[in-house]
């Protein structure tokens, strides 16, 4: 293969692993958004997501999209729990305290997951045969298509719901100001929640979707990733919701093209490196704006 | 000042009976091999977490990668006593250094960032060193560097923890860490008031990875083999937890942190199923009741009868 | 009498919002110079760009013989220029004292080493550093509150802790924005005395924001009025009181 369509292949397999992580990202950028909170468990609650998928059309015997719809609606509601359970009484509390508890329950759904459903990686099943589309020399296999649709689909759904819907102004106006926005009438603990819900069911999409992609889960597999989105969301700049679509592309793209031309160790490191640099020169990330305090 | 100079004593005394007690357990086998090494490890988290306390406590400013510079001092430690035999002491002090002049390289450009943007580059950076680390076959790659001497005995590891702890009190009671704790309560009032406000980012970002440093070298010379997946971000978690459950800001809180994290998890070492899940839950409800942390901007010190007694001299 | 401070034409823009043009102030050593305008006339930026925490767009700024642009803000105050804030900003989970201690911080000596190991200097510098603060806080009538955490101090006490440790750095000039907003008349009135008596005790020069007319008046030998960013008159009490754009701009602003 020459360089040309080498490049325009890894191209494709970066957009699909980029839209993986802008699903994640999304989720991240939403929570932090709207409670300043670093989310470290977001990347398990994507695991937990990947594995009601498996169990969706394993136990249940339902096809791909049913099992992803189960698995958002499923995963969720768990991300509300989570949030009920764990951040809303620390609302008060100093922000680093929410984060070590957020780092609390990420080991805590690992290793519960870990002790249910046993740490050995699970095959995930084959959901359609081996179709792929060939575009001359390269080409797209269904399960990227599959990406894709699906990313593209719910990124559509997401901005409806954030631009449009009242749910979605009132997050808008949450996330601006908490106080005005009670001040407003609106009930700031149900909004965060629902953004817990939404952000989460993302994530579980995510989730669902690497199974296919890369047919397999274990009880660890959203560490890195989560990591990984979080870095996209704040390469985007964070809070922003196209910066987080942006971000997780770029990032996709470039950790591909860096395992595809360089070398695939140094692919989380290059993740990284751009990151920072990304930082030195605009310190709120690719769209954030530089917001100074006032003195 | 006679008073200060009296509490130092004070507090070198107490340590010194501290490690007579448990060196005397250890000859006389009362405890055995695990809780040794446990004890070990203690003494090298206290080390790690009073560092990053300097750093996230004391400063302000949210760093994430602490392992990275743990790990560039057990690198240089055991590349300078197991391939060039330097003495321990000064391969020790070599990590450090090195872990010291790489924090302060990464300090400049990055301390510039604020709150979680600073949180997510340092633990960037830390991964890009272990990254690094294992793409050098020199040091063994991936597999890890094998062959090192066993020098870490329980005097070096006490002994450079209560070093540790006496520099990063002075410090943090002298004008230098006044500076810092500046910066942590309100930057631009810090550098109104004459404060160089990312001099001292990066004095204390400096000395706290010198430190990493060393314990990265004492931890290194506890065992035969080191391997990067020892110092992942996973790592930099645990030490921040442990200055958090301690409390930001307190150095008893690094001490009580670093021992109360070491001894759940490995008196949980015989559950490997529940453990986590245990600490996990620990952790939780622990930042439910006491999000300051066990001992959140207070000093031993400061509770009780001495407390009481500087009130009473302070309401006339 | 010699100039401390002198500001040429200097500007500064916020986007498109023009915050501060063309101003031009001198002031001379020892003098106790009054700014006053309308809410959003511009006085706190005019602070911000004297210590360096925003740069002028244009203009120049030369303070004590030297220009002060280019500076950093920790530079300026080491230079001699300290200043208040108008959103009280002390080291608010520290001792009363620290917080003054704090200030002291250029006026020190001894180094990170003599810190750590406690040598040298170390003991006879702090200790000199806390007895003056100690002192300091009696003039401000804090002592008794020295070791009480600075934001469980009442209001008023916060303001005055303020004006204390921007003294610890031993300023020539010394900024108060705003010092005497939210107290009460009484606590506007000591104030008042006490700003005089610093002035001559320490020999200072001060520049001070203010709202409250009797105060300015009061106490100011010279007062320049801001409006949107420019200084529409520049004179003694008398002058001011009895300028017409001056009145304008009051009654209009607050009509
Ligand atoms: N950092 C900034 N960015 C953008 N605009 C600013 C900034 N700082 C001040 N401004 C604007 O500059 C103008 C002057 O503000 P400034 O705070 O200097 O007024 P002031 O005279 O101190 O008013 P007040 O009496 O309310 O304190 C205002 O319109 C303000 O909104
Ligand atoms: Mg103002």
């Amino acid at each position: 293969m020459d360089f040309a369509s080498q490049f325009v292949q890894q191209l494709i397999n970066g957009i699909s692993l980029g839209s993986i992580y802008a699903l994640i990202a999304l989720g991240y950028t939403m929570i932090y958004g709207i409670i300043k909170l670093i989310n470290f468990a977001h990347g398990d609650i994507y695991m937990v997501g990947a594995y009601i998928g498996f169990f969706a059309i394993t136990m249940i015997h339902v096809s791909i999209v049913p099992a992803l719809l189960i698995s958002m609606v499923v995963t969720g509601l768990l991300g509300m729990l989570v949030e009920r359970l764990a951040y809303k009484p620390l609302r008060q509390a100093p922000r680093i305290s929410v984060l070590i508890t957020a780092i609390g329950v990420s080991f805590f759904l690992e290793y519960t997951s870990m002790y249910f459903v046993s740490p050995t990686p699970r095959t995930f099943p084959a959901v359609f045969d081996n179709v792929s589309l060939h575009f001359g020399s390269f080409m797209v296999n269904g399960q990227q298509l599959l990406i894709f649709g699906i990313t593209f689909i719910l990124m559509v759904v997401l901005t409806y719901i954030v631009q449009k819907t009242k749910i979605g102004k009132a997050m808008r106006a949450v996330s601006f100001d908490v106080e005005t926005a009670q001040l407003m009438g609106i009930d700031a603990d149900r909004v965060i929640s629902i953004t817990f819900g939404i952000g989460s069911a993302l994530a579980a999409a995510a989730g669902v979707l690497v199974g296919v992609y890369y047919n397999s889960i274990d009880p660890l597999m959203g560490i890195m990733p989560g990591l990984k989105a979080f870095v996209a969301a704040v390469l985007g700049g964070i809070g922003i919701l196209p910066g987080a679509m942006a971000g997780g592309l770029i990032l996709g793209v470039i950790e591909a093209l860096v395992s595809g031309f360089i070398s695939s160790t140094f692919r989380d490191a290059a993740a990284f490196a751009i990151l920072i640099l990304v930082l030195l020169f605009k310190p709120s990330g690719l769209l954030g704006k530089n917001t100074r305090e006032k003195v | 000042m006679n008073t200060i100079r009296k509490n130092d004593l004070l507090l070198i005394g107490l340590g010194i009976v501290v490690f007579a007690v448990l060196q005397g357990m250890m000859t006389e086998g009362l405890i055995g091999a695990f809780w040794k090494l446990n004890i070990f490890i203690i003494c090298i988290n206290i080390i790690l977490s009073a560092s990053l306390n300097l750093i996230n406590g004391y400063t302000g400013q949210f760093s994430l990668g602490h392992a990275g510079f743990m790990a560039v001092g057990a690198y240089v430690g055991v590349v300078l006593t197991t391939n060039f035999h330097w003495p321990f002491l000064l391969a020790l002090v070599a990590g450090g250094a090195a872990a010291a002049l790489l924090g302060c390289l990464i300090g400049l450009p990055t301390l510039r960032l604020n709150g979680d943007y600073l949180a997510i580059a340092t633990l960037g950076l830390g991964e890009i060193i272990r990254i690094v680390i294992m793409n050098i076959q020199y040091v063994g790659g991936a597999a890890g560097f094998t062959g090192i001497p066993h020098l870490t005995t329980f005097p070096w590891v006490f002994f450079v923890m209560l070093f540790t702890l006496i520099v990063v009190k002075n410090f943090v009671n002298s004008t230098h860490g006044r500076a810092c704790i500046a910066i942590r309560e309100n930057e631009i009032a810090a550098e109104a008031m004459g404060v160089n406000t990312t001099k001292y980012k990066v004095i204390a970002f400096t000395i706290g990875a010198a430190f990493a440093g060393v314990a990265g070298g004492l931890f290194a010379h506890c065992f035969y083999i080191i391997n990067p997946s020892s110092f992942t971000f996973m790592q930099s978690f645990n030490y921040l937890i442990m200055v958090v459950m301690g409390g930001l800001g307190s150095l008893t809180g690094s001490i009580a942190g670093a021992f109360v994290v070491t001894f759940i998890s490995a008196a949980l070492a015989s559950w490997p199923e529940f453990r986590m899940i245990i600490y996990a839950l620990a952790l939780i409800l622990l930042m439910f009741y006491r999000p300051q942390g066990l001992f959140g901007y207070i000093e031993l010190t400061q509770i009780g009868i001495i407390q009481r007694l500087k009130l009473k001299g302070g309401h006339k | 009498m010699a100039e401390l401070l002198k500001t040429n034409h200097v500007s500064k823009m916020f986007g498109g919002l023009k915050a501060v043009s063309d101003f031009d102030v001198y002031i001379n050593q020892g003098e106790l110079i009054g700014l006053i305008g309308p809410n959003g006339a511009g006085k706190t930026t005019a602070f911000n760009l004297l210590t360096g925490v925003y740069q002028p767009t244009s203009g120049t700024i030369t303070f004590d013989g030297k220009s002060l642009l280019g500076m950093k803000p920790y530079q300026i105050t080491q230079h001699g220029i300290a200043r208040t804030f108008q959103n009280i900003r002390l080291f608010s989970e520290l001792s009363v004292l620290d917080n003054v201690k704090i200030a002291y911080h250029s006026h020190v000596k001894y180094g990170l080493l003599e810190a750590v190991f406690r040598m040298g200097r170390y003991f006879q510098e702090e200790q000199e550093v806390t007895e003056k603060s100690l002192e300091l806080l009696k003039i401000f009538k804090l002592a008794d509150k020295a070791y009480e955490t600075a934001k469980n101090l009442p209001y008023g006490a916060q303001r005055r802790l303020e004006i204390a440790r921007a003294l610890a750095a031993q300023p020539k000039l010394l900024l108060l924005d705003e010092p005497a907003a939210g107290m009460n008349p009484q606590e506007t009135q000591e104030l008042m005395e006490m700003i005089r008596w610093i002035r001559s005790q320490f020999g200072l020069t001060i520049l001070l924001i203010e709202h409250d007319m009797s105060l300015v008046m009061g106490i100011c030998e010279r007062i320049y009025v801001l409006e949107y960013g420019q200084i529409i008159a520049h004179g003694v009490p008398e002058e001011i009181k009895h300028n017409p754009d001056v009145i304008r701009a009051y009654l209009g602003g607050e009509a």
